[in-house]
């Protein structure tokens, strides 16, 4: 089929450049500057899509982004598929491939469709009432079965080859929408000194004056000149940003706006090096909104049938694109704009028959037509339409003086209905700034009142729906917002415009015959909602706008209820015997229009996703094999296999290493905090339980950091470097929140402290160098520094130099073994490590990694916190009651720890579990309880929080955390797992060298 | 997502902050003359304000300090904000800030 429907001159597309597509691999021919609607219309195609819940033929509905209908997936390849895409929206590029959704096996002839025969049977809340049991069946076989016979479509099935951009931007005044009061209060604004982002979600500017036949002759005085004038000044400024193909998509606080700009999709070889779409965050000082308004239409029954159309798009579709839509048309409407459709269409040789629902039509337009003999039916009503895949025909009553249908009915033969039930003003961004809508009776519609942001309207959005007017109304507005951005306004401001009514009967259904609600009549078309359903929902007690919704599903299809939210809340209403402003408006949400996942992900994704932080050492660990665990954003060696060894057996061997050489652990993912000052040690005994005044210069403790609430926090071991520096260490996890609590209390609670706080955690490299053997091997590398158990024990710290390289040197233990810690600038780490490593190897040096760590910390029952606690932790809990200063009046978390739930006796407290069988390995994270083989609910009382084999012991070892737990030593406990009872026998949590005797070494 | 005015480098977008609770809640100075109960008070006890609230902020991707604010919670609007140690700015003074 060629383009039969296209009119032989005028419009905005290109008629020396024919563009090639497919629909549902039908080839077709459309022109440059056609969007996929307009292009399939010139073609005669009408039948578009099925809906959502009945299956029933849908065509093209509307000519914008609020088109509920017409959503295809357009496909560039397998992975290049983009569903729900309004036909409306996508411009038509040449091999363009799109596919029709929710049919099978084909568009024209839909099983699915019987659906539509069960209509009577399935309404409103027919899910929620019929598939109640059995209650599991919900979960694999209703639901799986309703998604599949209903929904939209198809998501792709490989990863998103595209790459999508970020952006942030500032400016005086931002305008979203380029009709004639965006383009007026950009102009205005710009001509005022202002920086000025101006965007729209069309590929041209002008916006609603582009479904005009001369789009410069409604903007009254001097309009075309006017027109050309400001877009060609806005282009040319240098201080005006100019987006087209971009959707102002949410409103967020102070006056931050997303605006997605689409790239690519409208090129037929998109450059695989450009973004597909770019997301702008931009905040801007005053915002005008220039939003427009959407066309409501009517509710009668059939009005879904392929062919029937809004009004104000069939005349897009005549003026910009050239297509007539239909031959035979009837205009069904309520007031006297939409009679310039009619008489668009008669003027390109259609015939006309306008059917008008009020009493009587006396505009000018009206009379106008009558003029041009165009055949209106004032007072009268649609009640039927027929027609299988496109109207053919539809049947009307007359009125009587009380509006209701009781007189003579007639069919009048067509294929094109257009409808209009005048206009919804767009205030979707502005209720997003969370804006006060007011009702206005005389528009019959909700209009922008206050907002806490900074942010005015203008134009049809707040009611002035002429063209001239809106051109007024946006040069007031551009001129206000230059002035409340903070620029010196010398010139003129003028008043924005009054809002104006379009003579707008009523929103609703219209009148049916007997008063009874009409069938079919739909009022969501995106998501099947008659009439019928939203009366039924008010009959069923559903009182609130916000009920009726969530229960008819109105409104929150992806359209989010453009063109039916009105007409359902006057239907609602009604039947409540309520005025509209009392039932109330359903709140509005981002986005405006669907937003990819792509654009929000931005370049944060795959390598991009998370930082990734490496220690000195990562490279050479790497080229050892080593296999690496993520904690927090570092990546750590977990263990190092030698030729294909498990980790079972690298763990193993890796211990064995430790416990009778010499291991090598690189530890630099601590984290570490300078405390320094003349109050250093005041600030350090208010903070950490211990006491640390009598901490002599070069010497290390273990410290405990509780929060106020008496909990453990964080531990680690400090050391103090000089009278007024400590070397504070955290556990890797909590650098940044350590430093945090430690920054919050020293600028908030003691500012009398004179302290300084440094993270240093970057700043060293720490090498664990751990083992009988540890002292041999640092031996010959060290300077300055006496190594001798008497010089250095244990605990103690020391300054010096490792390789000539400046030191700090403690000799600390996290395995039971004897063993040092080695702090070099990070610069040197490798070097230093790998000197150490060269050193070693005569003695058997062995790196090993973090599970080999956790198996020897934990044989010495040494914590892990945030593994053995859990925030519910007291010091006491963990068996740590011995670093507590006792002689300190207060530190963070003592008086929480006074509270008589701290003492008690049933609290959960650290012990160590001996499994019956040796080798059975507990789960991390498995319940204890008292008795075996008891049947469920069963209290447990407590958890095992670590759990390992000990290749040292030869057998499994595991800490928990049980109530009372300290005085059932010897006492068997249960850990239920699936298929049995796994007996445990509780004991103390130091498994290995209970008295410590080869940490003194 | 807020902008915020740190009181020490001007506005910066909310990304930079940390939100710190409630503000003006000074911990006892004596811990140990405290009640069980007012210990529980201090440590767990906070306002829900529909409206004007005082609240910590930290600059923690800026110049860390820790500083006050006062929003009022229905509209996000900040009406101050003000450095540690300082009263919160008086009804009269507040006359005229946009809320």
């Amino acid at each position: 089929m060629s383009q039969g429907l296209r009119t032989v001159s005028g419009g905005r597309i290109n008629r020396a450049r024919p563009v090639r597509f497919t629909f549902d691999g039908r080839e077709l021919s459309g022109l440059e500057g056609d969007t996929l609607a307009s292009a399939l219309l010139a073609n005669g195609v009408h039948l578009v899509g099925r809906s959502f819940k009945y299956h029933r033929p849908r065509g093209v509905l509307t000519a914008g982004p609020e088109e509920p209908n017409a959503l295809v997936a357009i496909r560039r390849d397998a992975a290049r598929v983009t569903p729900n895409l309004r036909a409306t929206e996508v411009e038509l590029y040449e091999g363009l491939e799109a596919h029709s959704q929710n049919r099978w096996p084909s568009l024209g002839f839909d099983t699915g469709a019987i659906n539509n025969l069960l209509a009577p049977f399935i309404p409103a809340g027919f899910y929620y009432k019929t598939f109640m049991w059995p209650r599991r069946a919900w979960q694999w076989l209703y639901e799986p079965r309703i998604r599949a016979a209903t929904g939209l479509g198809l998501a792709p099935e490989h990863p998103d080859p595209d790459s999508y951009s970020n952006r942030f931007a500032h400016c005086d005044v931002l305008v979203v929408g380029a009709g004639p009061a965006g383009l007026a209060a950009a102009q205005s604004a710009a001509a005022r000194g202002a920086r000025v982002i101006l965007c729209d979600e069309q590929p041209e500017l002008g916006g609603s004056l582009l479904g005009e036949a001369d789009p410069g002759a409604s903007l009254g005085e001097n309009g075309r000149d006017w027109l050309a004038d400001t877009i060609r000044g806005l282009l040319a400024n240098p201080r005006v940003t100019v987006l087209t193909r971009t959707t102002a998509f949410g409103y967020f606080p102070h006056n931050l706006i997303g605006l997605e700009q689409r790239l690519s999709d409208h090129l037929a070889q998109p450059d695989c090096r450009q973004p597909r779409e770019r997301q702008w965050q931009v905040r801007a000082r005053q915002v005008v909104l220039a939003t427009g308004a959407i066309e409501r239409p009517l509710v009668f029954p059939g009005n879904d049938r392929p062919g029937v159309m809004l009004a104000g798009a069939v005349r897009t579709y005549l003026n910009r694109y050239g297509v007539l839509a239909g031959r035979r048309a009837v205009l069904i409407t309520t007031h006297d704009e939409a009679y310039r459709s009619a008489l668009d269409l008669k003027r390109a040789g259609a015939t006309v028959t306008i059917v008008d629902a009020r009493n009587g039509a006396s505009g000018e337009l009206a009379e106008t037509a009558r003029r041009e003999g165009l055949a209106v039916h004032t007072a009268t009503t649609v009640i039927g339409t027929r027609g299988r895949l496109r109207v053919r025909s539809i049947r009307i009553q007359r009125l009587d003086a009380h509006g209701q249908a009781r007189g003579a009915t007639e069919r009048i033969d067509c294929d094109l209905v257009l409808m209009s039930g005048g206009y919804t003003p767009s205030v979707h961004l502005f209720s997003q700034s969370r804006g006060k809508l007011a009702w206005s009776e005389g528009l019959h519609a909700f209009l922008p009142a206050e907002s806490p942001e900074k942010v005015r309207c203008a134009g049809a959005c707040r009611g002035v729906f002429s063209a001239a007017a809106a051109r007024g109304d946006g040069e007031s507005a551009g001129a206000r917002a230059a002035r409340d951005a903070g620029l010196t306004v010398d010139i003129v401001i003028g008043e924005p415009q009054p809002a104006q009514s379009s003579g707008t009967a009523a929103a609703g259904d219209l009148p049916q015959p007997g008063g009874a609600p009409p069938a079919k009549a739909f009022v969501d078309w995106q998501n099947d909602v008659t009439s019928r359903d939203l009366l039924l929902a008010a009959r069923e007690g559903f009182r609130s706008i916000e009920h009726v919704k969530r229960y008819t599903t109105t409104g929150m299809a992806t359209d989010q209820g453009k063109t039916s939210n009105l007409n359902a809340l006057a239907i609602v209403a009604r039947q409540l015997g309520k005025s509209i402003p009392e039932v109330g408006l359903t709140t509005f949400r981002m986005p405006y229009t669907p937003v990819t996942f792509g654009s929000f992900a931005g370049y944060t994704r795959g390598e991009l996703f998370d930082p990734i932080r490496t220690t000195p050492i990562h490279d050479w660990a790497a080229r050892q094999g080593a296999v690496f665990e993520d904690v927090g954003l570092w990546k750590r060696a977990r263990y190092f296999p030698r030729n294909g060894e498990s980790m079972h057996a690298a763990v193993a061997r890796e211990c064995q290493a430790v416990r009778s050489g010499c291991g090598l652990f690189d530890a630099s993912t601590l984290g570490k905090i300078e405390v320094v000052g003349k109050d250093a040690v005041t600030f350090m005994n208010r903070l950490y339980v211990n006491g640390w005044t009598n901490l002599a210069v070069g010497r290390c403790r273990y410290g405990i950091l509780l929060r106020d609430d008496g909990f453990i926090y964080d531990d680690g071991v400090v050391a103090r470097i000089a009278e007024d520096r400590f070397h504070v260490t955290t556990t890797t996890g909590g650098a940044a929140r350590v430093l945090a609590m430690m920054e919050d209390y020293l600028q908030t609670e003691w500012t009398d402290l004179s302290v300084w706080l440094t993270s240093t955690s970057e700043q060293w490299s720490v090498i664990a160098l751990q083992g009988p053997r540890a002292r041999q091997v640092l031996e010959a590398l060290v300077q300055e520094v006496d190594l001798s158990a008497a010089a250095l024990p244990h605990m103690g710290a020391a300054t010096g130099r490792i390789c000539g390289i400046p030191m700090r040197l403690f000799r600390v233990s996290f395995t039971g073994e004897l063993g040092f810690e080695i702090n070099v600038p990070a610069d040197h780490g490798l070097a230093v490590w790998e000197a150490i490593h060269a050193a070693g190897e005569p003695h058997g040096i062995t790196p090993y990694g973090t599970e080999t760590m956790h198996v020897l910390r934990a044989e010495k029952g040494f914590v892990i916190v945030g593994q053995d606690t859990d925030g519910t932790v007291t010091p006491d809990d963990a068996g740590l009651t011995w670093a507590i200063g006792k002689q300190k009046p207060d530190f963070v978390g003592k008086r929480a720890l006074e509270r008589p739930a701290m003492h008690s006796p049933e609290r959960k407290q650290l012990v160590g579990l001996l499994t019956a069988q040796p080798h059975v390995v507990l789960e991390e994270g498995a319940q204890i309880v008292l008795d075996a083989r008891t049947t469920p609910p069963t209290r447990p009382i407590g958890h095992v929080t670590s759990s390992y084999y000990s290749a040292t012991l030869g057998r499994s070892i595991a800490l928990a955390l049980v109530r009372a737990g300290r005085s059932r030593m010897g006492q068997t406990l249960y850990v239920p797992m699936p298929g049995e009872d796994l007996a445990v026998q509780v004991t103390s949590p130091v498994f290995y060298d209970p008295k410590g005797s080869r940490l003194n070494a | 997502m807020l902008l915020i005015n740190c009181p020490y480098c001007g506005e910066r977008p909310e990304l930079e902050f940390v939100h710190g609770g409630q503000a003006h809640i000074a911990r006892p100075g004596d811990p140990a003359e405290c009640s069980d109960q007012q210990w529980a008070e201090y440590l767990y006890r906070r306002d829900n304000i529909k409206g004007l609230h005082g609240e910590r902020w930290r600059h923690t991707h800026g110049c860390g300090r820790f500083f006050n604010a006062l929003r009022d919670t229905t509209s996000d609007v900040f009406l101050a904000t003000y450095k540690v140690g300082e009263q919160p700015p008086t009804q009269a003074q507040l006359k005229g800030v946009k809320a």
